[in-house]
């Protein structure tokens, strides 16, 4: 368990406010100076079922949670069960119930001995516009000392269009909160880090990240079909992207939000849509028309528990073969992850740009634990990558739109330009663009569209590669954070350890592995997906050294620091 | 044709390719592909300015045979690309092309949402009533007792699709039906058709001499629709009720805006919009 955080638990059935509450609570530990990560877990209900804030904050970058919780409160236990495993708790944990809410359940009762009751609702009745969640909120501030003005403040903002006696109320309650847990035992807060200007960090979710990433990379049309858990990049970008002079476009389903996002980019515009596992499945027949066709596009899967409807609210990294290998024919194509909350801007924001740069489609694979949880971050540089979609400028005698070139792209005309007219084509083609089932076409055209991606430049934003030593750790996308979190431990204790996090997974670049892994005797292997898809595709694209481990989980929940740290701890 | 441009008129040939059609002789489609080249020559448009997209299917290869942007994309999703074209580049003139099956079966969908959404744009939908490409399977518009096809031995036994009804329910903005055998006619239509705002949608009867080849009769049957086109849905809908699916002529012409979101931009930087966040 860290030293430098503190993890607290917010529990209350849906409707409660816990969310509220504890986002109240992020942006106070946010403008006090400190870090901090806030997820949520909740049931498919929209009200009454169970949801949990789950709050980490520290003096450093926090990416993830950590092994357990130091306090856990619940304005009632009303399917506590449900979620108890996703709440990890330790023996030194604080507990707090509602004196109205019932016993502890049974399910705590190992835990009965560092619990204690106090009136939330009834100091909440007591008051006028009284509401538990606020008393709660205030007694979580002062257990983990969060300073009062920083708490009243982001009440104030959290409430401001709800009117002065919303705000009043709400202040109230968070003092009165505060009062009754004077006589509770303190969780120390490490001191918060220096103050930062205004503007030097920003307080953003995954999917509020992605959509930046994207208007930052350029894109100007998105279509949407919502979807859990990437409804809300979807609802950002909608006033945003009209700011920038684009638009997005509500769909009746995946197949079109897929094909507007194909049309868009095809009449010049970088384009975008969002989705989860099952509306990327329904697009992956479209996606190879943008393959074959050479139409850039990104599509953005938040996934979540599968496979069918699965765990709509709850995060996996099981999507990972589908977005590989889910394509028919040979249809060569970009699979990106991001590693972080933060990392969701930069890796979208690349994603546009290879996929503009090599007329192909970009898959984002983010999921529900990046997306939806919301943390401090560094604000990230305004990047501009070099080169952009590559165009018709000098149009000669006979324009071929899939020439054959030594990069394997081709100049692509935009309708308007004129002499550039040709027919994007989903069938087999030849350089002109004609339908072709000729073996000497078919053999031209795949070998360009392979050779595009594989011969590109990506630099070293491949993947994120840290540490020198004979151990290595390969993770992918949003497992980048609990293993980064273990090797830093390890470094503390004395033991080096590499990490190596990919961002690009497609193309595969078994050149640039070899690198990464130079030196390295033992590998393990962590994934969020019980059948091992990451673990099959490094061994089908990779070498990796004769010693190797994996740490394969399932979702829903996360993969703990303390675990990966364990699977290696022997290993020596 | 004085069309404010330096360059001399254009003819219907300037907006053929020189790539040779797959059809089989006597197709419906070939008098489609003439009349739609007439149209854009009545209408002078710039061939640069004009994208004509497709699905699958034998009349959904005509983006090739003419000289105009064109995008052939899969099976049923011709709709949606042209939609997210249109929005994106309002600019543009937008023909979407296809067929019986490739329209009202797998793209019904489509079909009724483009329908409603109203972009201006143009869906010409060549029925023939029959999937030619894969050799003669029944289609929504097939009649239930056509036991032709080693498929459906005894005929499909469900009732046809009524593509001009689903399109007034949803909402098109402008309907109409035609026929490949008066490709004059044909081209009138559609010049009426692209003009006219929002969504318009017009149905060809355009023949499968292969696979339907009593279709052939279609010519000496088609008769001019018995009343001038309607802006009231009713009127519309009641005419429908005493169709023979052979009248040919524009059912109605809506007033409904189109669908067109504005593209002006109010921000330079997307990087403004980091502001929302900062801490």
């Amino acid at each position: 368990m860290s030293t430098d955080s503190v993890s607290i638990a917010f529990a209350g059935s849906g409707g409660a406010g816990v969310l509220t509450a504890g986002n109240v609570l992020l942006e106070a530990a946010a403008s006090a100076g400190w870090y901090a990560y806030l997820s949520r877990s909740a049931g498919p209900q929209i009200r009454g079922g169970e949801s949990v804030t789950l709050l980490r904050v520290s003096r450093n970058r926090v990416e993830s949670h950590d092994d357990d919780f130091r306090l856990l409160l619940a304005i009632d236990w009303r399917n506590f069960e449900r979620f108890v495993a996703e709440l990890p708790l330790s023996g030194d944990s604080l507990l707090i119930g509602d004196a109205e809410a019932g016993p502890l359940p049974e399910c705590l009762a190992a835990y009965a001995a560092r619990y204690c009751e106090l009136p939330l609702k009834r100091i909440a009745k007591g008051m006028s516009q009284g509401r538990p969640n606020m008393v709660a909120l205030g007694v979580l501030a002062a257990a983990i000392g969060i300073p009062c003005d920083k708490v009243t403040e982001a009440l104030a903002h959290t409430l401001r269009d709800k009117g002065q006696a919303a705000m009043d109320a709400g202040a109230a309650c968070v003092t009165a909160g505060m009062e009754c847990a004077r006589e509770l035992p303190l969780i120390k807060l490490p001191a918060a880090p220096a103050p930062r200007a205004h503007g030097e960090r920003l307080l953003i979710t995954g999917n509020e990240a992605t959509g930046l990433g994207a208007v930052r990379g350029g894109v100007r049309f998105v279509s949407a079909y919502p979807i859990t858990p990437a409804t809300e990049i979807l609802e950002w970008l909608a006033p945003s992207v009209d700011r920038l002079g684009g638009t997005l476009v509500q769909a009746e389903d995946e197949l079109a939000s897929v094909n507007q996002a194909i049309g868009a980019s095809f009449g010049g515009t970088p384009s975008l849509t969002a989705t989860s596992g099952p509306g990327l499945a329904l697009m992956l027949e479209s996606i190879g028309l943008a393959v074959a066709a050479e139409v850039p596009i990104v599509v953005v899967d938040v996934m979540r528990g599968g496979p069918s409807t699965g765990i709509p609210t709850k995060s996996e990294q099981a999507d990972l073969g589908m977005a590989l290998y889910g394509l028919h024919g040979d249809a060569p194509h970009l699979v990106l992850a991001p590693l972080s909350v933060a990392d969701c801007l930069f890796t979208t924001q690349w994603a546009v740009h290879l996929a503009e740069a090599l007329q192909t489609p970009a898959i984002v694979l983010s999921d529900q634990s990046l997306g939806q949880s919301r943390a401090v971050i560094e604000r990230p540089a305004d990047l501009a990558f070099i080169g952009r979609r590559q165009t018709l400028e000098d149009i000669g005698e006979r324009y071929a739109r899939y020439a054959v070139t030594t990069s394997g792209v081709s100049p692509m005309a935009i309708p308007g330009m004129p002499g550039g007219q040709y027919t994007a084509e989903g069938l087999e083609h030849s350089e002109a663009g004609t339908p072709s089932g000729s073996a000497a076409d078919h053999a031209a055209q795949l070998q360009k569209r392979r050779r595009k991606l594989t011969d590109f430049d990506y630099g070293t934003h491949w993947a994120e590669i840290e540490g020198e030593a004979t151990t290595a750790v390969i993770t992918w996308g949003s497992t980048t954070g609990p293993v980064r979190e273990a090797l830093n431990r390890r470094a503390v204790a004395g033991w080096a350890t590499r990490m190596v996090a990919m961002r690009l997974l497609a193309p595969a670049r078994p050149d640039a592995m070899r690198q990464a892994l130079d030196g390295v005797e033992r590998v393990l292997i962590v994934e969020q997906c019980e059948g091992g898809q990451f673990h099959h595709y490094l061994r089908a694209h990779y070498d990796l050294p004769a010693e190797v481990r994996t740490l394969c989980k399932p979702g829903p929940l996360p993969i703990r620091p303390q675990e990966v740290y364990t699977r290696i701890e022997d290993w020596h | 044709m004085d069309n404010g441009i330096a360059n001399p008129a254009l003819s219907a040939r300037d907006y053929k390719s020189s790539v040779k059609p797959v059809w089989c002789p006597g197709c419906g489609d070939f008098s489609v592909l003439s009349a739609i080249t007439k149209t854009f020559a009545e209408l002078q448009l710039d061939p640069a300015q004009v994208a004509v997209i497709s699905g699958i299917g034998c009349s959904s290869r005509i983006p090739a045979y003419l000289n105009t942007y064109g995008f052939h994309g899969v099976h049923g999703r011709a709709l949606p690309l042209g939609v997210g074209l249109k929005v994106a580049r309002p600019d543009l003139t937008v023909l979407v092309t296809g067929g019986d099956g490739d329209g009202f079966s797998i793209g019904g969908n489509h079909f009724l949402h483009a329908c409603r959404r109203n972009v201006d744009i143009t869906y010409l939908v060549m029925d023939n009533q029959v999937y030619g490409m894969t050799k003669g399977q029944a289609s929504p518009t097939t009649a239930p007792d056509w036991a032709l096809s080693k498929l459906t031995p005894e005929g499909p036994g469900i009732n046809p699709f009524y593509p001009l009804v689903i399109a007034l329910a949803s909402g098109a903005n402008f309907i109409a039906r035609a026929s490949s055998s008066d490709p004059n006619g044909t081209a009138r239509m559609l010049v009426d058709a692209i003009r006219h705002p929002g969504f318009s949608f017009i149905q060809v009867l355009s023949p499968c001499v292969t696979f339907q080849p009593e279709q052939r009769e279609w010519k000496k049957l088609v008769h001019p629709a018995p009343v001038e086109a309607t802006s009231d849905p009713a009127k519309a809908a009641r005419r429908l009720m005493t169709d023979d699916n052979l009248f040919v002529g524009v059912l109605y012409q809506g007033t409904r805006k189109p669908f067109q979101p504005c593209l002006e931009a109010d921000l330079e930087h997307a990087a403004e919009l980091d502001e929302a966040f900062a801490i």
